[in-house]
């Protein structure tokens, strides 16, 4: 019972990356790209500790921290290159 | 206009000891676990560039006044001289040994000599890193 419910979970999170690489193909503004992909790293995480549940492992563990870690710096990126208009690292601030 | 970035800051003022936290487990865990030199310096150097996309370079620099290259040229220089340090024992190049010590805080504790070479390949990867970010951001 428990095996079906992760694996049809785990399918369910592939058709939502698919839904979210959609909205980065075609969509209509660069706001809805990045929230995509913030939406696909939120994803993967959860696919991987569901792979990490099915395969019975501690060891994907880190794969979660590091993932949560690029995934919290790639969207301050992106959201710094949308206000910016693409200086992502300034040499003296300005505020 | 005028952006605000207080919640940013302040946010990341305390996410990058976190990050910096995790560096140093994934550091610690690379014997026998998923790690090691390589991984550890790459998450020091998200946190680094976390700070500067946060901040400015100038803030960061006056901070942490290291000259990025020159801790990839010691971290290089590290792990070369403890690869020449088993031709000392009548080893081949690079062998590495271990043995299990009693320490007073932790018990009996694993030391190998490899945790000193992945200090010189974290160290590596860190200058390199940040170098080609910076390089790459004052091209502009």
């Amino acid at each position: 019972m428990i095996e079906t419910m992760l694996q049809v979970s785990f399918t369910l999170f592939g058709v939502a990356i698919v839904i979210a690489l959609y909205r980065i193909i075609f969509g209509p503004s660069l706001p809805d790209r990045v929230i995509a992909l913030d939406m696909i790293g939120v994803n993967l995480i959860t696919a991987i500790a569901i792979v990490s549940v099915i395969l019975d492992t501690k060891a994907f563990f880190d794969v979660i921290l590091i993932l949560a870690v690029l995934a919290f710096i790639s969207t301050i990126a992106f959201s710094k290159f949308i206000e910016k208009g693409g200086v992502i690292i300034e040499r003296k601030r300005d505020d | 206009m005028k952006t605000n970035n207080v919640i940013l800051r302040a946010v990341v003022k305390l996410v990058v000891f976190i990050i910096l936290t995790l560096a140093v487990y994934l550091f610690l865990s690379g014997h026998h676990s998923p790690g090691g030199g390589f991984i550890g310096g790459l998450v020091v150097a998200a946190a680094l560039v976390l700070l500067f996309v946060s901040f400015d370079i100038e803030t960061v620099r006056g901070a942490i006044p290291f000259d990025f290259k020159k801790v990839a040229a010691l971290g290089a220089f590290i792990s070369v001289t403890t690869g020449f340090g088993s031709l000392l024992f009548g080893e081949p190049f690079l062998s590495q040994t271990f043995a299990y010590f009693d320490l007073p805080f932790f018990g009996e504790t694993e030391l190998t000599t490899v945790t000193i070479f992945e200090a010189g390949v974290a160290l590596v990867v860190v200058g390199v890193v940040v170098t080609i970010i910076l390089s790459i951001v004052e091209d502009v």
